[in-house]
This record gives structure tokens, sequence and C-alpha cells, in this order.
């Protein structure tokens, strides 16, 4: 007995991290359920904004990084919307909260994941949205990665602590959004600006301000959830 | 800890007792004082007339509603920390009475805003900023009924009252940034306060009865949900007893 609880007890942060990461990879790998509703409701996204703006090509330069945006946040929300349903249903998160784990580990690691699928759902927006909206992004693209990694973390991390949250109320699918959306409004406002300037072409150095927003909030927000992650786990 | 609760919830109701004693009246008065300071002291301001008198009370329900989430953040780290439900009491009631004031922030601003800026509503830096406080703060009190009942919805409402606080310098330079109209600030101006003397002095007594109100508010509303608790032990305790 002693045995197995001292081999438990030396399971380090890091590794619990990569573990839990690599779970939430590897279920997400067999079923592709999340990531293939997430890629179609953002190719929706665009469709509706093409419909609902009509844009000309001028209209399009100017709101492209604003569109894109919108189209990560509300594929994003679907994303983390599920990240902790499967987890919940069999009664896994008990099971993760029991573990000797340290709970920001699990959460870092949750949000790696989380992470993960933002970022290639990212990837499959940029070209999605360059021929939907007829938009040059080419040579914009290596000056693209700052903004959308940055700005991906800090929604992610706040996503990620909020989406436990959500997970465990009556109305989860409508308390996500109500707590995640103002309290990222900073990363979204930042992450926008960059985006912006990426994608005219510009140096990101004008924007140094915007950058160290960002960071900030990206390390508040994982900081605070690695800290606070464990007061979701109990009951 | 008993049924009824801890040795910090009956000092905490010991303490609001005392406070609600003290700052109720002493609110009352404070009101009645600052509205004589407003409508009988403080000049007329020479171009925009008495619409400028909104100015006070909507400073003092910004002050206001600051205190308490500010209270809210740290009463939810108290919570988180020692588990007793007397900090998270403390915590929701002031999220509440925070909220009454921010409203009360958006509503009078733009009885302002509309002869003055010549529209009710403007995307501008502080208005941002108090809209998406009262977002936060909102889903703060959304979140408590839907968490269920008792010490989950204390846990998660806590969690959210920590990084919604962090939050607001971040939101209040991003927003700031993104643009600004608002009046910049005239009392905390690096030049030293930039109102007449009578202003100010109507100002200062009008946060002065503001914070006695949100704090006599808070006590009072801590306290019925305190009733509640009881409530709901005596209860239990009937039913178990038949």
């Amino acid at each position: 007995m002693s045995g197995v609880a001292g081999r438990a007890a030396r399971v380090s942060f890091g590794g619990a991290m990569l573990a839990v990461m690599r779970k939430d990879l590897a279920l997400e790998w067999r079923t592709r359920e999340i990531f293939s509703a997430t890629v179609v409701f953002a190719a929706l996204v665009l469709l509706t904004i093409n419909f609902s703006f009509d844009p000309g090509q001028r209209a399009v330069e100017q709101m492209a990084s604003g569109i894109l945006w919108v189209a990560f946040v509300f594929a994003g929300m679907l994303g983390l919307g599920r990240s902790f349903v499967a987890e919940r249903e069999n009664a896994c998160l008990d099971a993760l909260a029991l573990s000797p784990a340290d709970p920001g580990a699990i959460f870092l690691g949750k949000a790696a994941a989380n992470l993960i699928f933002l970022a290639v759902t990212e990837a499959i927006v940029l070209p999605l949205f360059a021929v939907l909206f007829n938009f040059p992004m080419g040579r914009a693209v290596p000056g693209l990665v700052l903004p959308l990694a940055l700005g991906s973390v800090g929604f992610v991390g706040a996503g990620t602590l909020f989406a436990a949250i959500s997970t465990q109320t009556r109305m989860r699918e409508v308390m996500l959004p109500l707590l995640l959306l103002p309290v990222s409004v900073p990363v979204l406002i930042a992450s926008v600006r960059l985006t912006g300037t990426a994608l005219a072409g510009r140096a990101l150095a004008e924007s140094l301000p915007w950058i160290g927003l960002l960071v900030l909030c990206d390390a508040l927000f994982l900081v605070a959830g690695t800290l606070l992650f464990g007061h979701l786990l109990e009951d | 800890m008993t049924e009824t609760g801890s040795r910090v919830q009956d000092r905490m109701d010991a303490i609001l007792r005392k406070v609600r004693n003290v700052t109720t009246p002493l609110a009352g008065f404070g009101l009645i004082a600052a509205a004589y300071f407003i409508v009988g002291y403080a000049p007329e301001e020479a171009q925009q007339g008495i619409v400028q008198k909104i100015f006070y009370g909507h400073v003092a329900s910004a002050w206001a509603s600051y205190l308490c989430f500010f209270i809210t953040f740290v009463s939810s780290g108290l919570y988180l920390w020692k588990r007793d439900r007397a900090w998270d009491l403390l915590a929701l009631s002031a999220a509440e009475v925070g909220v009454v004031f921010c409203t009360a922030v958006l509503l009078s601003g733009p009885f302002w805003g509309k002869p003055i800026w010549g529209t009710w509503w403007t995307w501008d830096a502080r208005l941002t900023t108090t809209l998406i406080l009262w977002l936060i703060y909102v889903g703060y009190l959304l979140l408590r009924p839907f968490a269920g009942e008792g010490e989950r919805g204390a846990r998660f409402a806590a969690v959210v009252g920590i990084i919604g606080f962090l939050d607001i310098p971040l939101i209040h330079l991003s927003v700031r940034w993104w643009r600004t109209l608002h009046p910049q600030p005239i009392v905390m101006n690096a030049r030293g306060p930039q109102l007449p003397p009578e202003m100010l002095t109507t100002l200062l007594v009008t946060l002065v009865a503001f914070t006695l109100l949100a704090v006599s508010f808070i006590a009072i509303r801590a306290e019925i949900e305190r009733l509640r608790d009881l409530a709901a032990v005596l209860r239990r305790r009937a039913l178990r007893e038949g």
C-alpha cells in the first residue's frame, strides 16, 4: 500500500500536466467530435458574417482581424464548453480530483489541450477566411503567429477555468459565455489590434504596449487558473 | 462548527449588527446632507447648467460599486482560504450591492450624456469599462443559483469574484487605449483637484454618504442571507423531529 502511495506521490507537476494533455488529445483523436463540430461552426460564423455585412474588398481589409477573432472566439467557446463534459459524465472529474496530481497541473494540462484544439481550428479558419473573403493572406502569415499565440493563450486560460465552472452548473451552455466573454475583453481588444497590425503587414514593434497587455492577461489567467483550479474540483 | 454557524460567523453576526446600527442612520443623515449640498450649496456649472449636478451621485455610485467589488474580492479570497460561510455571505452581499450601484452609474450617465455629449451612450473607455464590470458581476450573481444551493455555488462564485476583480485594471487599460472621450479625472488629477472648492466639498459629502449607504446595504443584505440560512436550519430540524 505504502509503495503505491509512494509511487503515486512522485507524480511530478510537469508529468501530470503532460498526462492530462495527452489524455485529452488521445480522446479527441479517436472521436474527432469537438474538432469537426468546431471547424464547421467556425465556417458557419464566417458565412453569417459575410451575409450580415456583405463587405466589399476595402471593408474586408478593415474588418479582417475582427472577423477572424469573432470566428475564433465563438468556435473556441464551443470547444471549451465540451472540454469538461466528458469528465463530468463519467465522474472522471472526481477521479482527477482524487489523483495525486497537483490541481494546477491538471488545469494546465487541460488548458494545453484546449490551446492545441484552438490552434488547429485557427490554422483551418485562416485559409478558409482568405479564400471566402478573397483576402490576400500570404505574406502576413509569419507576423500572425505571435498575436494568435498570445491571444489564444489568454482566451484558453480564462476559458478552461470558466468551462470547469460552467460544466458543473445547470444551464452550462449559457453560463460559459456569460462568464467568459466579459472577462476576456482585454484579451480580445489586444488580439484584434495586434492581428490587425500583422495583417496590414506592419511591424508588431509599433504595438509593443498591446503585446505587454496580452502577456499580462495571459499571466493573470494562467497563474490564477493554476492556483484556483483545485477549488473547482472538490465535491 | 455547529449547525447554525461557526465562531467566525457569530463574530461576523455581531459586527454586521453593529455596523448596520451605526451606518444606517448615518447614511440617512448623510444622504439628506448630500441632497442639501447638491441642491443648495454647490454652484451651478456655467456651461452645463443643472445637469452637471448628476455628477455627484454618479461619481459617488461609481466609487461605491468599486468599494463593493473590492469587498467581494477580499471576502472571496478569505472564503476559499477559510471555507467559512460567513465570508461567502459578505462576498455575495457586497457583489449584489455593487451591482446596484454599478447600475446606478450606468443609468445616471446617459441623463448627463444626452444633453452634454448629445448621445445617450458612447463607447468611451470609462462607460465601456463600467458596462463590462456590470456584466462580470451580473454573471457572478447568475452563477450562484445555477451552481445549486450551498457550498459549491459559493466556491465557484469566489473564483469568479477573484478573477473578475483582478481583471479590472486590465479591462480599464485595454479599453482606455482603445478609445476615450469621457471627461478626464478632475479630482484625482496630477495638478491637484480642478474643481471649485464648493463642488469639491459637495462631492466629498456625497462620497461619504454613499459609502455609508453601501456599507449599510451590505450589512443588511448579509443579515438577510444569514437569517435565510438559519431558517433553513430550523426547517431541517423541524422536519427531522417531525
